[in-house]
């Protein structure tokens, strides 16, 4: 991480709160800097990305502005947090696009969408086009499977490559100095725990301050349904690619099978997520939130929202005329998705997950220092 | 939450002062039935009093419960109470405060207050105490959501500022932004916490010293509510010129500081005032406690000022601090920094460190630079006087006869049992307890 005023005030921030420590209860980031009179730089990143924005801490803080120390630990680490997001984004020249976020996802998704409808209009007949198509392989009379392959298998690849290079960048500048492999084997466990059951998302028991002062679990129970929707997709993906390879059939395959059940559901429980979650974004108190990621959070919603929009649309017409443009639609939408996924709010999937692994590391190795009352 | 104004507004119970006390007897005398109308003083931003900076609260309990492990029997903790006020308490009272103390967690629970866990977090192992969640801002916040729940009116920025105590009810006057309210109460609850914010209750209580003494919780306890009692003709309890008084860093806030600017490494340094010389020996008691003995210490001092002079080794044991230590290559480089004597610092130290290894046991010298150094101000947390009441938490006039209808709850009444001295997590437990004495009994009074 560079140095900048964000990672100033989250290290002034931090060492206040570990020399207060009230807050111990709520999540991982207060074991984290436990008896630390010093939070270094390098552990600036590590916390801040441990902050799932709970924001219980500001409700509870005795010295939350106008107190004179203006503590404000959400805000503060959702600062450092986007930071984290630029600096260790790889390829380098993607740190850019955090910055200015709608933007560059909008015109990225945006001509790759509008591209291909363009390639569509141009390359396939009107009266193939808006025909209603029916039986095996229906949809490859629209866009052929290799060109839909290449797109969105090409997008994708991109994707999980440049994550993974970014992710092992974040790894890298967090990864504790001294770590037995012995002590990462057995933290692998506590962290998947921690990880799938966003456990840092349940204030310690009550829930989080989700919107305001009262206590809650909509976030959680929204961001559960969105990946629990995503990965039915996921499964209807790859199941829907193991019987085309299997029995050579192509899509599209009848709606009481598994790659429709799936996606079906998939898709509905991602728009009862992205709902949820928008919900939680639009009437939040502002006073514990950092602008660029209520920007960064809202642009990969819409996004999410389009994808998962536009995938039920071809179920739902696919026995229709306009089933040729619903999926060059979701064609176009899924693969800018991709390519602009590196930039986007996903990569605090698998930062969260290093970090949570980095907290479950240090709690073997090195267990917080006590800390009492008065 | 503003209210609108009448003259003489009728009220079953009318509390005032919106910390643990004032909020728990706001809300017991609510679920008994009364109306009740809360006032604080404070802007909402810093509601709560010095409950905002309390972490845990003591109980006395026979078993282990989700927020506390193994056992704290009632006659253990009066014998606590008894060491450190080296008997000085009203122990009829006591045994009566300590005896609801065992109900209190699951009461506070029941009213919304999150308690901690204890295989969360980072706690210490105590039997004795529990740890809100959060800490006592967060206490407050959800007692001060379940009293609007229930219905009870609350007011900000509002103080109690006059208080008649009639045969069929109180008239008591209430401002808010310059206006004076009246309010007819069938009976009150004064819970408006001690005098240490006080300038001129300080100066009474520690003379020139108070000048510099720091304030380490809220502005608001002004011991205005104390002091209408007193006018009242209520019976005063405790002692003028006793306080809690700790070292904190002399650069940070001169009031509210709360806990974090309190410097608990003393007995990995030495502590010298402006001239050089020690205070002390710093190692005599290392207990948890030993923070108490350096207040009045340093309120002796020259300008009641001290400096904690660490080296690296004593700096690595020192718990977190709000603000970094001074640090310095050289001891007289320090020395000039922090403005004392450089060369009876030298002598000092160097005495020190001779010493040091011919102690039983040997002590470490201080000499692994670069030097560190803490200024160090006396902090007052609280006094040692208030408002004698009985077991009803009536307030005793000084004919020895309980008051009408006049109830007092938390710092307030806290010197009937403590005079002296302090127990961790005790503040919470005596405001929580006689909070909702005071409230149950105001509520049935005023029903009668």
């Amino acid at each position: 991480m560079r140095p900048t005023e964000a990672t100033e005030e989250a290290a002034r921030v931090l060492q206040l709160c570990s020399a207060c420590m009230y807050c111990d209860g709520y999540c991982a980031v207060f074991p984290a800097i436990a008896g630390k009179r010093h939070i270094p730089l390098a552990d600036i990143g590590h916390i801040a990305n441990l902050c799932h924005n709970c924001r219980g801490c500001w409700y509870a803080c005795q010295y939350a502005p106008p107190h004179p120390f203006a503590v404000n630990l959400p805000q503060a680490l959702a600062a450092a947090r986007q930071q984290s997001f630029a600096d260790f984004a790889r390829p380098r020249w993607l740190a850019k696009s955090f910055g200015r976020n709608p933007l560059v996802v909008a015109a990225v998704v945006g001509a790759v969408t509008l591209l291909a409808l363009a390639a569509v209009l141009v390359s396939v007949p009107a009266e193939t086009l808006l025909a209603v198509h029916r039986g095996d392989g229906a949809f490859y009379r629209v866009v052929p499977w290799g060109v839909m392959s290449a797109a969105a298998g090409l997008s994708f690849l991109w994707a999980v490559g440049a994550l993974t290079a970014s992710t092992l960048a974040f790894w890298r500048a967090i990864a504790p100095r001294k770590m037995p492999r012995k002590a990462l084997r057995s933290a692998l466990r506590p962290a998947l725990s921690d990880i799938v059951s966003l456990k840092n998302l349940g204030g310690g028991g009550p829930g989080c301050n989700d919107v305001g002062e009262k206590f809650s679990r909509e976030r959680r129970i929204s961001h559960h349904g969105l990946v629990a929707g995503f990965l039915l997709t996921v499964l209807s993906t790859l199941s829907a690619a193991v019987w085309h390879h299997a029995t050579g059939t192509p899509a599209p395959y009848p709606v009481l099978s598994l790659p429709v059940l799936s996606g079906m559901l998939g898709g509905v429980l991602m728009l009862a997520g992205i709902g949820g979650l928008a919900a939680v974004e639009m009437r939040a108190d502002r006073a514990p939130s950092a602008a660029a990621e209520v920007r960064l959070n809202t642009v990969f919603l819409v996004l999410l929202g389009l994808v998962s929009a536009s995938g039920l649309a071809v179920l739902a017409l696919r026995e229709t005329a306009l089933m040729g443009l619903a999926l060059t639609l979701h064609l176009g939408l899924v693969t800018g998705f991709f390519l602009v996924l590196p930039a986007s709010k996903m990569v605090h999937a698998p930062y969260r997950a290093a970090a949570l692994l980095r907290a479950a590391v240090d709690r073997i190795v090195s267990p917080p220092r006590r800390s009492g009352g008065e | 939450m503003s209210v609108t104004m009448e003259t003489a507004s009728g009220v079953d119970v009318l509390v005032a002062g919106g910390a643990a006390a004032g909020l728990c007897a706001a809300v017991a005398a609510r679920r008994a039935g009364a109306s009740v109308r809360l006032v604080e003083a404070a802007p909402r931003a810093f509601r709560g009093g010095n409950t905002r900076h309390a972490r845990n609260f003591r109980i006395a309990h026979d078993g282990p419960a989700p927020w506390v492990p193994d056992t704290y029997g009632e006659d253990e903790f009066l014998a606590d109470l008894l060491r450190v006020t080296e008997g000085d308490t009203d122990q009829a009272l006591a045994r009566l405060l300590i005896h609801a103390s065992t109900g209190i967690a699951p009461w506070l629970a029941d009213n919304g207050v999150r308690l901690q866990p204890l295989d969360s977090g980072v706690l210490p192992y105590s039997r004795r105490t529990v740890f809100l969640l959060g800490g006592g801002k967060a206490m407050t916040n959800a007692l001060y959501a379940t009293a609007a729940a229930l219905g009870v009116t609350v007011s900000y920025g509002s103080e109690l500022v006059g208080l008649r105590i009639g045969p069929d009810a109180c008239a008591a006057e209430i401002a808010q932004d310059g206006t004076t309210e009246h309010v007819t109460a069938k009976t009150v609850v004064v819970a408006t916490g001690g005098d240490q914010a006080d300038p001129e209750a300080l100066r009474a209580h520690f003379g020139e010293a108070a000048e510099r003494i720091v304030v380490r919780g809220t502005p608001y306890a002004t011991g205005r509510g104390l002091r209408l009692l007193h006018d009242a003709g209520a019976s005063p309890m405790g002692e003028t010129g006793r306080g809690h008084l700790v070292a904190v860093d002399a650069r940070g806030p001169h009031v509210d500081g709360g806990i974090v600017t309190r410097i608990t490494g003393i007995p990995y340094g030495i502590v010298v005032d402006r001239t050089g010389r020690r205070l002390a020996d710093e190692r005599a008691d290392t207990r948890r406690t030993h923070y108490a003995q350096w207040g009045p210490r340093i309120a002796a001092c020259p300008g009641q000022i001290a400096y904690l002079i660490l080296d690296q080794e004593g700096l690595r044991r020192t718990a977190p601090t709000a603000l970094p230590p001074v640090t310095a290559p050289t001891l007289a480089e320090l020395a000039r920094r922090l403005g004392i004597d450089p060369v009876a610092l030298e002598a000092t130290l160097g005495e020190f460190n001779e010493a040091a290894l011919a102690r039983q046991p040997a002590t470490r010298p201080i000499r692994v630079t670069p030097f560190a150094a803490w200024p160090l101000l006396p902090g007052v947390t609280f006094t040692h006087v208030g408002i004698a009441v009985d077991g009803a938490m009536r307030v005793v006039m000084r004919d020895g006869s309980p008051a009408a209808r006049v109830y007092a709850a938390g710092s307030i009444m806290a010197a009937n049992v403590l005079r002296r001295g302090y127990l961790a997590g005790l503040g919470v437990t005596l405001a929580a307890v006689s909070g909702r004495i005071a409230g149950e009994k105001a509520a049935r009074h005023a029903a009668d």
